[in-house]
């Protein structure tokens, strides 16, 4: 490897030896995640002076990622983490990952170990920080604070889009026009979904339209919130009439004030995870904060009379984005995978079981006539209009730790009170 | 055959397990706790002794309601669980594994399920709820999810077994013949139970208040999913602060601080009870 | 000291005198919490009998069908994750409760210089928070570069099931009367035989609520799991996991069957039991008298 040799001059050496082996690495394989209090060594309790933070632990900024994808090859199998039910599944099988085993040679280790963002990151960040492989070829992650740690240690592998002719061909614009990763140098959307409201409506008297009822007294104690504190902000932001994505301090402050108002007045009966969905299958929520594709779900399940809007105040949209973590042992087979997905046939496989919002506009036609499920194609949550997407806004950008400690500090004290 | 050595071996294995793999890393959280600094640039140990005080100013609240939670459902689980242990060691004859094993099996079920359903029959229209509003018992805009008496209800129904077997345990090793005596010295029944059967049972009482208190007080899971605002515990806190935050130092200052306090609650039972004096009389 | 000399082992199986207090309102009770805590139980197994067109469990009815038990090895995580549990609730507790019972019978009955540091120790392991128990092990194995997987799930269970059987066990050897083994031993028996014949049958009560008590903790444990699993899925970290997008009608599937394992266990026990009496009463008729 003579490239080794001629970079590894002017670099940390344990650097370039952690990074430019992945054989090596593949070997010491961390099977597995890591956690919060990965880098406590014996040895480090015993000087004891404290923990070494993410700086300076990602790849070099002026590393010469062409060249490096030059010299990678296809190995025939990656390891794939990935959030559960999240991929087309027919009998224990996934047939998008045999097709692509059949086509291309590569064998897909599948495992649905992502929960959560905050707390997938907290078992990889250690690991990275470490310097070693996390095991794991292509992980998918939500748009939000531990992405933007990824990207801004550079903790991933920028995506060699000369690999990617069928994203390029393919893509929407809900996977082209990303404002936290504007040049598509990390981030491939797996697949989008927004965060609006839900409303039971067999216990309204006429539709909701607006973020208001959720500040709705009439709604007392039967509307439910997020207990992220990234959709419970923006939820409080819209309600104000300011844009999530150019808003400030001052801003957040403001949508702080009018939240902790809410929940004194005891309108909020409680800050859900995921929870919110059997709520309102139940019937203890009129309304509530809601994720596009549970809704659809829902829907589909036994509970007709749930809706989901998209206010005329706006929604936020998020996307769960494939990245290639950094020191991965099969960089090649996770970008084939990227490229394979992004084609419409395989897009529409996954989409008709997956039903959140797709990247693949040209999914639809193929789910209507030859999966003939028109129940998905014609669905705006999993295919939305341009108007629809139109109204759905961004998040706001946090992108250093100090405006991430900020935003945390006003919106935690209200969900854990 | 006394041998000094006898307890150090008998001991030793174990407590070789759990120095390696809890006291070691157990002593890495206090060094954590008083350090300062970020994830990115790193913490450095400071000695910040002013994270304890900050901690407990900024989380009094969820304290003393993990406390305050943690104390009632293990109250209640120890009065609903005593006189079943009691039946189960005294009349359960031949069958009391049985019997333990049954009240045990919900419990192999994974908690998620366990709180799904929960969720469904405690729900505002549904089975106990929905009863109730219907038959006018209770008003309209009556619901146990999401309050308090949930997390209590959650807390206390996952206490149940936990209280019950150390309980059983004690009163099965009961004398049945001193409890005979005892019948035939005092004319009541509740004068044999007083002064026979309940002192000598105080070592498994103490046993499942430890088993059950600890968990009740340091769980989070039961105020997440069943709680509302203002439900909020300090094992939520903690829970927070190390995965989403990030933030190490507030997180094992919190930590600590629950486990001193817990300690405290032990030995103060201890004190009151004299645990080991009634355990050498039995 | 009355009934001292009784031998403990027949002695407890034999029920007190019974008061009409203990004969009707009692047994009642007794029922009427069993059943209590098998309300979810029945839930959860009526439920597996109800259709879902999206594959995700639903509390709405949607039709009555068998098909969740003809498909409930297909989806093979949810099957290996459950493989994966099984396997840890009963490894570690047979591993806690071999190291921690003899732990339990020195503390119970010895004086010895150390002991308040170990009775400290099992507080304080009992004490932790589970957050921090898995955190704070999880940085211990990234230290020593210990691949996180089933054998570290497996060592940090056992570290929290330690403390439980230590604690459940001197609960039953406490207050013990140790001059029967004495006795035994005067009387010729070696010490292992002593403990084989006298001890062993008097803790063994303890030793068996430890064994349970580690065996459900294990399988149920989800918060210490999680930090220390890596890659490997246990049945509650899958589960978990899946609520986000909702579950499939296997997890209670799943479910059901350990209820009706535990169930036919209990049952199987039970008829042993039985024979075993019966066989005892005609070669012992004395044994009568006491069952």
């Amino acid at each position: 490897m003579a490239h080794e040799e001629a970079r590894g001059a002017e670099r940390d050496p344990a650097w370039i030896r952690g990074f430019t082996q992945p054989r090596l690495s593949r070997r010491q394989f961390v099977r597995g995640a890591a956690g919060a209090f990965a880098t406590i060594g014996l040895a480090q309790l015993i000087v004891a002076c404290g923990l070494p933070g993410t700086r300076d632990t990602g790849a070099p900024a002026d590393f010469d990622w062409p060249a490096w994808w030059k010299d990678q090859q296809q190995n025939g199998q990656m390891n794939f983490a990935n959030w559960p039910l999240y991929i087309d599944t027919e009998g224990g099988r996934h047939p998008s990952l045999e097709k692509f085993q059949k086509e291309t040679g590569t064998k897909v280790a599948y495992r649905p170990v992502i929960q959560d963002n905050a707390a997938f990151f907290s078992q990889i960040s250690p690991v990275l920080q470490a310097k070693e492989s996390i095991g794991y070829d292509l992980i998918v992650i939500s748009n939000g604070w531990q992405l933007t740690q990824l990207m801004a240690n550079r903790w991933l592998i920028p995506l060699d889009h000369s690999r990617l002719p069928n994203f390029k061909k393919h893509a929407g614009k809900i996977a082209t026009d990303l404002t936290y990763d504007p040049d598509l140098t990390y981030c491939a959307v797996w697949q989008a979904g927004a965060t609006a409201i839900a409303y039971d409506a067999n216990q309204v008297d006429e539709p909701i339209d607006s973020i208001e009822a959720l500040f709705d007294p009439k709604y007392k104690g039967k509307i439910g919130m997020l207990s992220d504190p990234d959709e419970l902000g923006t939820a409080g932001l819209l309600a104000l009439g300011i844009d999530p994505e150019t808003s400030t301090y001052a801003d957040w402050k403001k949508a702080a004030a009018l939240l902790t108002k809410q929940r004194d007045d005891g309108l909020v009966r409680q800050y859900y995870d995921n929870g919110y969905i059997k709520a309102l299958q139940d019937g203890d929520l009129i309304v509530s904060q809601a994720y596009s594709g549970d809704i659809f779900q829902s829907q589909n399940s036994g509970y007709p009379n749930l809706k989901f809007v998209i206010p005329k105040e706006g929604a936020v949209l998020w996307r769960d984005n494939s990245v290639i973590p950094l020191h991965a042992a099969n960089p090649v087979d996770a970008i084939e995978w990227i490229n394979f997905y992004y084609r419409p046939d395989i897009q529409a496989l996954i989409e008709d079981w997956v039903n959140y919002m797709c990247p693949v506009p040209a999914a639809k036609p193929i789910i209507a006539n030859e999966l003939d499920d028109p129940d998905v194609a014609e669905s705006p949550l999993i295919f939305p209009s341009d108007e629809d997407i139109a109204r759905l806004k961004e998040y706001p950008l946090t992108e250093t730790l100090e405006a991430h400690t900020q935003w945390v500090g006003l919106f935690d004290p209200i969900i854990q009170s | 055959m006394r041998s000094r050595l006898v307890p150090y071996l008998q001991t030793g294995p174990a407590m070789l397990w759990l120095g390696i793999f809890f006291v070691v890393p157990l002593i890495s959280i206090a060094s954590i706790s008083l350090m300062t600094g970020n994830s990115i640039a790193g913490w450095d140990l400071t000695w910040n002794f002013s994270v304890f005080p900050d901690a407990i100013d900024q989380y009094s609240p969820q304290i003393l309601r993990s406390f305050l939670y943690g104390g009632i459902s293990t109250f209640i689980a120890l009065v609903a669980m005593y006189p079943v242990a009691y039946w189960i060691a005294f009349h359960g004859g031949r069958r009391k594994s049985l019997f333990l094993f049954l009240l045990l099996l919900p419990f192999l079920v994974s908690f998620i399920i366990r709180i799904l359903t929960w969720q469904f029959i405690l729900a505002d229209d549904g089975l106990v709820i929905g009863t109730l509003k219907s038959v006018g018992l209770v008003g309209e805009n009556a619901h146990v999810l999401s309050t308090p008496t949930a997390v209590i209800t959650g807390l206390t129904y996952d206490a149940l077994p936990w209280m019950a077997l150390p309980i059983y345990v004690a009163i099965e090793k009961i004398d049945r013949d001193l409890v005979e005596a005892a019948g035939d010295l005092y004319a009541s029944g509740y004068e044999q139970f007083r002064r026979v059967i309940l002192p000598l049972s105080a070592p498994g009482i103490y046993a499942g208040i430890l088993l059950v208190g600890i968990t009740n007080v340091g769980d989070f899971l039961s105020a997440q999913i069943l709680g509302g605002p203002n439900t909020t515990m300090i094992g939520n806190i903690i829970q927070t602060q190390y995965v989403q935050n990030a933030d190490f130092p507030v997180a094992s200052a919190l930590s600590l601080i629950l486990m001193l306090g817990l300690m405290l609650c032990v030995f103060i039972y201890a004190w009151v009870f004299g645990t080991r004096t009634i355990q050498e009389y039995a | 000291m009355a009934g001292r000399g009784a031998s403990p082992g027949s002695d407890s199986a034999r029920p007190v005198r019974s008061r009409p207090w203990s004969r009707f309102v009692l047994p009642v009770y007794v029922t009427v919490v069993m059943l209590y805590t098998l309300i979810p139980i029945a839930v959860m197994i009526v439920y597996t009998f109800n259709k879902a067109p999206n594959q995700r469990l639903t509390f709405a009815w949607n039709g009555f069908t068998t098909e969740w038990y003809g498909k409930v090895f297909q989806v093979a995580d949810l099957t290996q994750a459950l493989w994966h549990s099984l396997e840890v609730a009963v490894i570690s507790s047979i591993i806690a409760t071999a190291l921690g019972t003899p732990a339990a019978l020195a503390l119970a009955r010895r004086k010895f210089r150390g002991r308040g540091l170990i009775d400290l120790t099992v507080i304080t392991n009992l004490t932790a928070p589970t957050v921090v128990v898995g955190a704070s092990l999880l940085g211990f194995f990234i230290a020593l570069s210990i691949p996180r997987g089933i054998t570290t799930i497996l060592i940090a269970h056992v570290a929290f099931n330690i403390a439980i059987v230590i604690i459940v066990v001197q609960a039953r050897v406490s207050g013990y009367d140790e001059s029967l083994e004495e006795a035994a031993q005067d009387l010729g028996a070696s010490p292992l035989v002593a403990f084989q014949k006298i001890t062993l049958p008097m803790i063994m009560p303890g030793i068996f609520s430890a064994f349970l008590l580690s065996f459900a903790l294990s399988i149920d444990d989800y918060i210490i799991t999680s930090f220390v699993a890596g890659q490997t899925l246990t049945f509650p970290l899958w589960v978990a996991g899946a609520v986000r997008v909702g579950i499939p009608p296997q997890v209670f599937v799943m479910g059901t069957m350990i209820f009706v394992a535990g169930v036919l266990i209990a049952i199987a026990s039970l008829i042993m039991q039985r024979r075993s009496e019966r066989n005892l009463a005609r070669s012992d008729p004395a044994s009568r008298a006491t069952t």
